[in-house]
């Protein structure tokens, strides 16, 4: 247990649900290491981290320099040597700096050696837009990775689910790319304290429904939830299906959920062209398509740098109003 | 001095590659080796020199002309041509190709397309050795383009910040792709750069196996005694261009007969004949040996199969 948040109550944030993660797989794991920036005595920029490096020391918590690059390259490189890394990389931005390590490196080492080699390492980045931060620290980019054969990309919605995402990423013999929206870091809920694990690949619908399949990951869970109650009140019930991984990705409960309902909106933080929404859009298309009572709608971020302007950056989020905006049109208006 | 036995595992090492580099041109040239190769002929003393001064357990990273560093860790020969041909018997099933060889078994992280790839990985397993206080080693062997390499710079300063166990070794053949390296690289000598981070740097003649061996031997000593990291540049030379079919305009023939006339194989023959090591008739027994063992095996691969469908998607993840 992190000696910060050893608590009875179990209502724990997702931060400090993955933190939880990191020492239960730490403890029972010698080789597992956590390497990034500022996660040793600073206990991470966002207290991510706190503790660890007092319960593990300098061997197994190491504190970089700036060099996304290069701590993910020894990263791999450890990994291959018989080593689990967990990678902190502070904001998904920076995965542009590491993208060579992790998409001509890490991605495809196991394949190119014939499973000669794995490379189970978990590179864990914030993302999403919050706070003002700006075009280069509010991306959400996540796309550009699950189109790599070779990586799993896990992103979890609640602190349960966090928690024992985290636990199977770092068991996994892959390169997992564990990115959180950074405003769910702080959405608490109780916290399983036993062995808890959520195989990768597993979505989970969040909210059953008749009506309308909402799909979602992350942040963008909540605002299905929200867009769902409101919708409730219109007589229109909406069922919330929370991905949770991309890659792998759960073909058969995407399916099956529209299957039920007869309409999919795909919702995401991510930017729409190219992206998540269009992937899965497009997939329920060619193996639901007899299901649909309407077009499956797609509501993502605009195709725009996230600008800091208060009053503009909170236009980059797609909110629930949105939500309930797209799912009325696909009804063609609702009374 | 070496044992006449070490002296003869460097010399039967050079000669491994240097016939085994001419069967893959003969490949190449009968369609059989399709995409980019890039022979390591010309360079072996570099591989030779180093990889009989590591243990076995110790890794190393190579790149894209890196089929000798296969060969000097060990690799098998058979495998070798097999992947190079693409076939289902090679490292990778024949889906890496030449660029993309990787052998768990001597400890090889690959051989690699990206220029640089070899240095992050071989700092990240020497890394892992320290903190596992395992004794072992990590080389990464790099061109001359890597001093231009951003990625360089990130790993020599954590490398010596965290004085981790691995030697970088450049070879420096002169050429990056088709440009000499002297027309786009600033900061004379070259070595500067592992100066920088004081990093014990020092440039070496990468033509005489003695002298690599030597060296890299003090650089491992170094490193395993806890001492930290080198950055050694060996100067060289690639007979054949960046890859087979390279016409090489760029090069003049007084440019390549200087080079040829220190070819490291000839330069050690001819000190062990001279030093009663050996005498010529033995040695040519050897070299007629070598080239047997190396068409042999290159056979054996071209009999072997090439991978089927269900290869195409096998190993994008491990269990």
């Amino acid at each position: 247990m992190p000696p910060d948040s050893q608590q009875t109550d179990r209502n724990l944030t997702l931060k400090d649900a993955v933190l939880e993660a990191m020492f239960e797989e730490m403890e029972s794991d010698q080789n597992v290491i956590l390497i990034g920036e500022d996660v040793g005595t600073a206990g991470g920029v966002f207290k991510q981290t706190k503790g660890l490096f007092k319960t593990f020391g300098a061997d197994r918590v190491i504190d970089t320099p700036i060099s996304e690059s290069a701590i993910f390259g020894l990263a791999v490189g450890a990994a291959m040597a018989g080593s689990r890394p967990i990678i902190e990389v502070m904001f998904g931005d920076f995965l542009t700096l590491v993208m060579d390590q992790l998409v001509n490196q890490a991605a495809k080492v196991h394949y190119m050696s014939a499973g000669g080699f794995n490379v189970p390492l978990v590179l864990r980045t914030g993302i999403g837009v919050g706070g003002n931060l700006g075009p280069q620290h509010s991306q959400s980019l996540h796309g550009w990775l699950a189109h790599i054969p070779g990586l799993k990309v896990v992103m979890p919605s609640s602190a349960s689910d966090a928690k024992g995402l985290f636990k199977a990423a770092v068991r996994d013999n892959n390169p997992v790319i564990f990115m959180e929206d950074r405003m769910t870091y702080n959405l608490k809920e109780q916290v399983p304290e036993d062995e808890h694990v959520i195989p990768l690949g597993s979505a989970e619908v969040k909210r059953e429904g008749a009506d309308v399949s909402i799909y979602a990951v992350t942040r963008s869970v909540h605002t299905a939830l929200a867009a769902a109650e409101h919708l409730q009140v219109k007589n229109v019930s909406a069922e919330v299906v929370d991905l949770r991984t991309l890659a792998p990705l759960d073909v058969e409960t995407i399916v099956a959920s529209v299957q039920k309902t007869g309409r999919a909106l795909v919702l995401d933080g991510g930017y729409q062209s190219f992206g998540i929404t269009s992937e899965i859009a497009a997939t329920i298309g060619e193996l639901a398509f007899d299901y649909l009572d309407a077009p499956v709608m797609r509501l993502a971020a605009p195709d725009v740098p996230v600008p800091f302007s208060p009053a503009l950056e909170t236009m980059t989020v797609p909110n629930a109003e949105q939500v309930v905006a797209k799912v009325t049109e696909m009804y063609g208006g609702l009374g | 001095m070496l044992t006449k036995d070490k002296l003869l595992e460097l010399y039967r090492g050079m000669v491994t590659i240097r016939a085994f580099e001419e069967e893959v041109r003969k490949m190449h040239n009968a369609g059989l080796a399709p995409g980019l190769v890039h022979l390591y002929s010309g360079q072996e003393a570099v591989a030779v020199g180093t990889c009989t001064a590591l243990n076995s357990d110790d890794y190393i990273a190579s790149h894209h002309r890196g089929h000798g560093h296969c060969i000097a860790k060990g690799s098998e020969l058979d495998r070798l041509f097999a992947e190079i041909i693409g076939r289902r018997s090679g490292y990778g099933m024949g889906r890496g190709g030449s660029m993309h060889i990787y052998d768990p078994a001597t400890f090889n992280l690959g051989t690699n397309g990206i220029v640089g790839g070899s240095v992050p990985l071989a700092t990240g397993a020497a890394l892992l050795a320290k903190l596992r206080g395992t004794g072992q080693v990590a080389v990464s062997f790099f061109g001359d383009g890597v001093l231009n390499q951003g990625i360089l710079f990130e790993s020599l300063n954590m490398a010596a910040l965290w004085s981790l166990p691995v030697v970088f070794i450049c070879e420096n053949n002169g050429y990056g792709e088709f440009t000499e390296i002297d027309d786009v690289t600033a900061g004379r000598p070259y070595a500067k750069r592992g100066e920088a981070f004081d990093i014990p740097s020092e440039k070496t003649d990468g033509m005489d196996v003695l002298a690599v061996h030597e060296t890299v031997s003090k650089a491992v000593t170094r490193a395993r005694n806890g001492d930290g990291p080198s950055f050694l540049i060996f100067d060289t030379y690639r007979y054949s261009g960046h890859h087979v079919g390279d016409k090489q305009e760029y090069k003049d023939d007084e440019e390549r007969e200087l080079w040829l006339s220190r070819d490291p194989i000839p330069k050690l023959s001819e000190m062990l004949v001279a030093e009663k090591k050996i005498k010529q008739a033995a040695l040519d027994e050897l070299d007629a040996e070598i080239k047997a063992t190396v068409i042999v095996a290159a056979n054996q691969a071209k009999k072997m199969p090439e991978p089927d469908a269900d290869d195409l998607t096998r190993h994008i993840y491990a269990a």
